[in-house]
């Protein structure tokens, strides 16, 4: 069974994000970059079916410039056999529609049986890769699920999705696109041997030309980033404990009017 | 020179550290206060390739070097430095050596379910009698037949209690005094072989010190790693190698300890501001990271040259002298600036500050560095 996962890579958890000069971009100088939590999630599920069947397939997939090479390369070194980099200044960024028609189109060429994603990036966090990629491919999509099993035919896979007091169990037929949720697994460090064995494998350079993909106008656009005005210092009142909490009190309800 | 860490050391350095983070970080207080072995943390890093970094993956290793190794074990330490000896004392002063003096057959035994963290190996040179004069060996082994009958008594064994494997020195022909010495790997469960008692410790508290006893313990010659008489020579080999480790074990200790003091520093007020702003704090966190940073480069730089196959004990003497007074005094200063918290348990740099003496003492006290070095220097 042939698994194509999608990444994406993006700042470290612990960045404190800028808004870079042009106010439509952040500002990336001393970013440290990681593979963003979710799609590891992704590559992990995608691993364990792997290794639960004894056989196939599992190939990792990022939109993204030069750096992102990097994610791909930890998705390798987790154990994904081989990677496939679309890197073109075309898609600096896409939307989430343009990515998810680039993605679409290597599923296309790739005809894997089941694609796999994390349920948003933890970057701007629109969470619409996974279901815009599904429609564009008019494959069936379930997203934020924490648990799957795909039938030994690989015709089917049924999976659960969490919600309030419960899981919802669906099953879909395959080819389809998952997305998942945090709880799904817990996602394996690379060995020392998964890394040095990453070098090896093959990542594989794509232009928007190779992926017949024509012009590339985005159907969303950034007009502008504004940073989170600064918090005013929290208040830290003094004074005898009765007298504090009846001031505590005064506070909430009229300063703060959260009372 | 090259200061750039290659993409596969970045990946080791960052998995090191996260694994540590997650998973040692959280446990190191409690194993250091009840002086218990962490056998479910030491097995995962069987499983990550962290206990035969250097190994080729023919033999159970990662296939890795030098560099790698020190840059996971800096992360180690700096979450936990008795997770750190054990996985120094594994790779350096266990596997390392079988890898180089063993023959295949002995590689497939002795070395394969080591490297790979299946078993864990020790080293015993040390005895009541034989400490920086590693010469003095009393542990007898005679000749009967194809076997040899191995009796003394090893002191102060890293992993000694917990080990499958143990390389044992002892002496092999006593007329040629220290070229008389001979090195033997003896399994754990041979008849003749145990384990009298494990120490109570100031720091590495986690890691099992342990005697080894050997009574009439009999081991056949296949068992005999390297050359008659070429223990000694194998013996202090091996120590440079080892020495970069702790070099490393060093650095980690007092970058852990670094890094409490600098959030403690911006946290902690004092005089209406956070002590960070005095400068007698900033200077001393200065002068921490400073020293942290020269240790670490001449840790690398010992690193680098051995994995050039180039000399490096020279190096590598100048690496752990130098860390471990570095980690001696950083931690103490990490004390410091933490004031009477830092004397409290609960904030950690108090371990650290145990931890980091065991440094300037095992794989040869800061005095024995410094008589190495200067035999280096002057040619003796
Ligand atoms: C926790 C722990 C773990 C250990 N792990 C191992 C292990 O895994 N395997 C192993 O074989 N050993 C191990 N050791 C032993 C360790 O390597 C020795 O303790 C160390 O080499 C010092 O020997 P000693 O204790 O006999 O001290 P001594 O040799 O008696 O030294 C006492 C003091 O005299 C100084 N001194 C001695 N000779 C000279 C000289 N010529 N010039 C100047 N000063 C000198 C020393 O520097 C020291 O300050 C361990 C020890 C400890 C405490």
């Amino acid at each position: 069974m042939k698994i194509l996962v999608a990444i994406k890579q993006v700042p470290d958890t612990a960045t404190a994000v800028k808004v870079g000069s042009d106010s439509k971009q952040i500002d990336t100088t001393g970013i440290t970059w990681i593979v963003s939590p979710y799609d590891e999630f992704a590559v992990e599920e995608a691993l364990r079916i792997k290794e639960k069947r004894g056989q196939g397939e599992v190939v990792a997939v990022t939109v993204g410039p030069d750096r992102a090479k990097e994610a791909l390369r930890s998705t390798l070194a987790m154990g994904c056999d081989r990677a496939i980099h679309v890197n073109d200044a075309a898609l600096t960024g896409a939307d989430t529609l343009t990515t998810a028609r680039a993605l679409a189109a290597v599923v296309k060429q790739e005809a894997p049986q089941l694609v796999l994603t994390g349920r948003q990036a933890i970057d701007d966090d629109m969470g619409a890769v996974g279901a815009q990629l599904a429609e564009v491919l008019g494959w069936p999509c379930a997203s934020w699920i924490m648990e799957e099993t795909v039938d030994a035919d690989a015709k089917t896979v049924r999976v659960g999705r969490q919600v309030e007091g419960g899981l919802e169990i669906f099953e879909l037929p395959l080819p389809a696109v998952l997305s998942a949720q945090k709880g799904l697994n817990e996602p394996r460090y690379p060995t020392l041997k998964g890394i040095m064995g990453a070098k090896k494998k093959e990542i594989k350079d794509l232009k928007a030309a190779d992926l017949g993909l024509g012009a590339l106008t985005p159907e969303l656009s950034i007009t502008t980033l504004e940073a989170l005005p600064a918090r005013p210092p929290g208040r830290i009142i003094q004074g005898e404990t009765k007298d504090a909490v009846k001031e505590l009190v005064r506070a909430l309800r009229e300063d703060a009017k959260a009372i | 020179m090259n200061l750039h860490l290659t993409d596969e050391q970045q990946m080791i350095q960052a998995m090191a550290r996260e694994f540590a983070g997650q998973h040692i970080k959280p446990i190191a207080a409690e194993i250091d206060r009840d002086a218990r072995f962490p056998h479910e943390t030491v097995k995962r890093m069987g499983e990550l390739g962290l206990l035969g970094i250097a190994v080729p993956e023919q033999w159970g290793g990662s296939g890795a070097d030098t560099v790698c190794y020190v840059l996971a074990l800096e992360e180690i330490a700096r979450a936990c430095a008795s997770h750190a000896v054990v996985m120094s004392v594994n790779n350096s002063l266990y596997c390392e050596p079988v890898l180089k003096y063993g023959t295949d057959a002995q590689r497939r035994r002795f070395l394969t379910p080591v490297a790979s963290g299946h078993a864990l190996g020790c080293f015993a040179l040390t005895e009541p009698e034989a400490g920086s004069d590693a010469r003095n060996q009393h542990t007898l082994a005679r000749r009967d037949g194809d076997d040899w009958v191995l009796t003394g008594r090893k002191l102060f064994i890293s992993t000694g209690r917990e080990a499958s494997f143990a390389l044992v020195f002892a002496q092999t022909d006593q007329a040629k005094a220290h070229r008389g010495i001979t090195a033997f790997v003896v399994e754990k469960g041979t008849r003749g072989f145990s384990v009298s008692r494990t120490e109570d410790k100031l720091g590495i508290r986690a890691s099992d010190t342990a005697e080894l006893v050997f009574e009439e313990c009999r081991v056949p010659d296949a068992h005999r790693l390297g050359p008659e008489g070429m223990g000694f020579k194998i013996a202090l080999s091996t120590l440079d190698g080892g020495r970069v480790g702790i070099a490393a074990q060093a650095v980690g200790i007092a970058a852990g300890a670094y890094e409490r003091a600098v959030a403690y520093a911006r946290e902690r007020k004092a005089f209406g501001v956070p002590i960070g702003e005095h400068q007698m704090v900033q200077w001393m966190l200065a002068d921490m990271t400073t020293a942290i940073d020269g240790a670490r480069l001449l840790t690398l730089r010992a690193a680098t040259l051995k994995d050039a196959g180039r000399p490096f004990t020279r190096e590598a003497a100048m690496a752990k002298l130098f860390a471990a007074e570095m980690a001696m005094k950083v931690t103490t200063d990490a004390v410091q600036v933490h004031g009477g918290y830092g004397f409290i348990k609960d904030y950690e740099v108090e371990r650290y500050f145990r931890d980091a003496k065991i440094t300037a003492i095992y794989e040869g006290t800061s005095q024995i560095q410094k008589l190495v070095i200067a035999r280096e220097v002057l040619g003796a």
